[in-house]
């Protein structure tokens, strides 16, 4: 067990964004959320999975909804306290042993530190993703069969819902409907999970290397290069790509955000081009035509020089970036994982191929 | 008839003169003091002195002033605000001034209040509005605030409410109590945007002491019946009451008025300018005139804010930029040796290399005693050259919307150290008189309004919502001094918001019109 202070959050803060491949938020108003609960609460215990009991009793907590409506409307901060309490009854249980993320990312890394200060939990150091991605059932105890529901669902007026539904994408399906009625955001509880579920189906340690990740980014008067370098090490990752961004198209399908961005390449990948698809997160990236990265492989595009993560909207001309790639939590790279998140769930016809091997052709042809 | 105007900078104070077909009549410049206020009096009284024309025939007389930006910088003269957030339970994890220095904090007291009130982002009530709460708190803050704002959930679409908690503050506390309503300030973001209402709110005192300071300069020079203006950061005017319920909005006057002073000089309304000083570069763009706004949350004083904002990005690159030489590797910049370089660079006989010296040794210009910098090796020069090149070229990239070539007018001080073409530009022009660009774009602008709300086009019709913005739009312009029957439209910006189920349109419309 440690405790999470305010430098630790900012870093958390970073380094999930840098997990979120793009999607996952504004981290701007999800950090300040944070800061503030520990602020008022004092800081936050973080526990390994280790450390926690078999037979104990886990909810994660998670914000649903529009990011452009979280950046006007945020939650009150205690709301959770009261929909923990109907779970539990719900589920009989008398005791919840803590609280986990359900996937890295600006906001979602945030909101269970916001409801381990307010309720004094545990936090735990996994996450449902070991990324971000845009659906409920995206995530990694799905694939081992654990049910999401019974959920609970929450609102800052103090609306809630238990639901049990029939499975997890109707889950998602409800849930959505729902968060569009409580004001286009929501609060929800889902997967409620014991000590021993986390310990198999969990992305385990999320919490930790997010704080890694961001403590690297953010360190001050080091070289960019050294910095990558240090950076690509943690997370076995690849730089595929240094470019400006020349193209960035969007559209707007079923609320989430589409599009394709093209890259020029700079420095050393000039004359080359690249371009990455995106729904949310980033999930495909072609170069000069050739795939060279696909989801569930993280794809995380950071600024040039700071490392900083960009977020899908804050594409524009001429910003200049260097594309990773970092290999998926095993658990993604099952054939269920596959059908539930690879390139052809969203609508891309590749088979996917692990980024590893892309690497090699990529390189081999260059050869 | 005469116009006068005065634009206050970091370095320089210029004051120039126009006639009524806008002919530069004289022009000064005067260093700015410390407290601005006597470096103005002393430009206006320079210009005066040797202009030496009928001063009853002065009619207009416009300031951009840093005077804001300063106070916030420096955390000084600023009023004692209230904060007043209407959407409670809602948003209570996140309090007013989260994240300020606390110093500011503590120069503002630090009072604020969450209450019930706001609405969802589809413009159904998320919070009724409770007067007694209201009327409570003030009874409370008796005494303890000078100023305060208002702040609501979703005001943008809906600001109903924080009009009404105004007219409650002014019915206790009096109709002249400053109240700054966040919807008249920032954009979608209640963060941003409250933040920027408090700074507005806490700057009522200096502004005060900004135009009747200015006023009573201009009656001590004998000017007395003049219309008086204050440059706002969008390029137009605002009259002296406007500006005292908006002074926010002069902050970054300064370099809107330079890249608009460029375009009227160079007689080109669409382009990139590049404004190059002693220090720094600044580049914009102008769109049909007006500068293109930065659509990112910005920082004024550490304070992260959402208000209007011209979109200008500085690099270190000037025309006293130190050259440097290291390990074989080229650098320029960012320092300076910024107003000394009349002692410090080479060719005026100093011991720093500078961008102006590589230049002179290049022939771009005649500055100072070129035999000075005659032994620097030709290839160096050009190599520091090519360095200068990249800095500004990738400047320019980074405010371009697509890859296609753009054209550039190019003025300030420090622009003999630009080369004759640069990648990614069409063609450089430089434009005359490009030393007082500032003033001259204080002196030529418009009064404007603007408006913003989010529109649902299945309940309110495209047309009818076009025609209801762009009313709004003209009343905030005839408050701010214009008249009425010239006043026509220049921007409307539509957005549609992807998550609304409802074809929901974040409509902003912005009109101008010619001063009375």
């Amino acid at each position: 067990m440690r405790y999470l202070d305010k430098e630790a959050i900012e870093n958390i803060a970073i380094g999930a964004a840098f997990l979120g491949t793009g999607g996952g938020g504004d981290p701007y108003i999800g950090k300040l959320m944070a800061l503030s609960a520990i602020e008022k609460n004092g800081p936050v215990k973080l526990y390994s999975v280790d450390e926690i009991e078999d037979g104990d009793f886990f909810i994660p907590a998670a914000m649903m909804g529009a990011p452009s409506v979280l950046v006007e409307k945020f939650p009150r901060g205690d709301e959770f306290v009261k929909v923990f309490q109907k779970l539990a009854n719900y589920l009989g249980k008398d005791k919840i042993a803590g609280t986990y993320p359900m996937e890295a990312g600006g906001v979602n890394s945030m909101i269970p530190i916001v409801v381990a200060a307010q309720l004094d939990l545990p936090l735990i150091d996994c996450d449902g993703m070991g990324r971000a991605f845009p659906e409920l059932q995206m995530v990694t105890f799905h694939l081992d069969g654990i049910p999401a529901t019974p959920m609970a669902i929450t609102d800052e007026k103090g609306n809630i819902g238990i639901f049990e539904t029939i499975d997890n994408k109707w889950t998602e399906r409800i849930a959505r409907a729902a968060t569009v009625e409580m004001g286009a955001s929501s609060l929800v509880s889902l997967y409620p999970t014991t000590g021993a579920q986390i310990k198999k189906s969990g992305v385990h340690n999320i919490i930790t290397l997010s704080e890694k990740i961001g403590a690297i980014i953010s360190s001050k008067d080091r070289d960019p290069n050294e910095k990558l370098e240090e950076l690509l090490k943690l997370v076995s990752g690849y730089e595929l790509f240094q470019g400006k961004i020349v193209d960035v198209i969007r559209e707007t399908k079923g609320g989430f955000n589409l599009g394709k961005m093209n890259l020029e390449g700079i420095a050393v990948n000039k004359e080359e081009n690249m371009k990455v698809h995106f729904q949310n997160e980033n999930l495909i990236a072609e170069k000069d035509g050739q795939v060279i990265a696909m989801t569930p492989d993280l794809l995380c595009l950071v600024d040039y020089e700071t490392l900083l993560p960009v977020t899908t909207e804050s594409l524009k001309y001429g910003k200049r970036v260097r594309v990773l790639g970092l290999p998926a939590n095993e658990k993604w790279r099952t054939k269920k994982g596959i059908e539930t998140a690879g390139p052809k769930y969203f609508g891309y016809d590749y088979d996917y191929v692990p980024i590893e091997e892309l690497v090699k052709k990529v390189v081999a042809k260059h050869v | 008839m005469y116009k006068i105007g005065i634009d206050v900078g970091g370095t320089n104070t210029d004051a120039i003169i126009l006639d009524e077909n806008r002919n530069l009549i004289h022009s000064v410049k005067s260093p700015t003091s410390l407290d601005i206020k006597t470096g103005i009096e002393k430009a206006l009284r320079n210009l005066l002195k040797e202009a030496n024309i009928d001063r009853t025939k002065i009619t207009h007389a416009m300031l951009g002033t840093t005077q804001c930006t300063n106070a916030i910088v420096e955390r000084k003269k600023l009023a004692r605000v209230g904060v007043i957030r209407l959407g409670y339970p809602a948003t209570a994890s996140v309090l007013p001034y989260t994240a300020w220095p606390t110093d500011m904090v503590g120069k503002l007291s630090g009072n604020y209040a969450l209450v019930h009130g706001g609405y969802e982002y589809d413009g159904q009530l998320l919070g009724q509005l409770d007067e007694t709460e209201i009327k409570t708190l003030l009874e409370k803050w008796q005494d303890k605030v000078e100023s305060i704002a208002v702040v609501g959930v979703f005001s943008s679409i809906k600001n109903d409410q924080e009009l009404k908690v105004r007219d409650i503050i002014q019915e206790v506390y009096g109709e002249d109590f400053p109240v700054s309503c966040s919807s008249l300030i920032g954009s979608v973001g209640l963060i941003e945007r409250e933040n920027a209402t408090i700074l507005n709110a806490a700057l009522c005192k200096v502004i005060e002491t900004t135009t009747t300071g200015f006023a009573h300069a201009l009656e001590e020079e004998g000017i007395s019946n003049v219309e008086v203006y204050l440059c706002q950061n969008d390029g137009t005017l605002m009259s002296i009451d406007y500006a005292r319920q908006f002074p926010i909005l002069t902050i970054a006057c300064g370099p809107t008025n330079s890249i608009r002073g460029a375009s009227y000089l160079a007689q080109i309304k669409n382009t990139m300018v590049l404004d190059v000083g002693g220090t720094t570069s600044d580049i914009g763009v102008l769109q049909d005139g007006f500068p293109r706004e930065s659509s990112v949350a910005v920082e004024v004083g550490d304070i992260r804010t959402n208000f209007r904002m011209p979109d200008i990005i500085s690099v270190g690159l000037g025309g006293g930029s130190i050259v440097r030489e290291d390990n074989g590797k080229i650098t320029v910049g960012p320092d300076s040796v910024g107003y000394k370089i009349g002692q410090e660079a080479l060719v005026f006989g100093g011991k720093t290399l500078t961008t102006t010296d590589i230049a002179v040794r290049l022939g771009l210009a005649d500055v100072g005693d070129k035999s000075l910098v005659a032994h620097i090796e030709e290839d160096f020069a050009r190599e520091v050259l090519v360095e200068i090149s990249s800095l500004l070229e990738q400047a320019i990239d980074k405010m371009k919307t697509s890859s296609e070539d753009v054209q550039l007018v190019l003025v300030g001080g420090g622009s003999i150290i630009v080369p004759d073409t640069i990648r990614g530009v069409s063609n450089i022009i430089k434009a005359e008189n490009g030393n007082v660009a500032n003033a001259i774009g204080a002196s030529i602008a418009q009064i404007s309004g603007q408006y913003e709300q989010i529109y649902i086009y299945s309940k309110e019709p495209r047309e009818a919502s076009l025609k209801d913005a762009q009313e709004k739009a003209v009343k905030q312009a005839v408050l701010a001094g214009a008249v009425s029957d010239t006043i026509e439209l220049v921007e409307v910006e539509e957005t549609p918001l992807a998550y609304h189920p409802e074809n929901a349109t974040r409509l902003r419309v912005k009109v101008v019109g010619k001063m009375q």
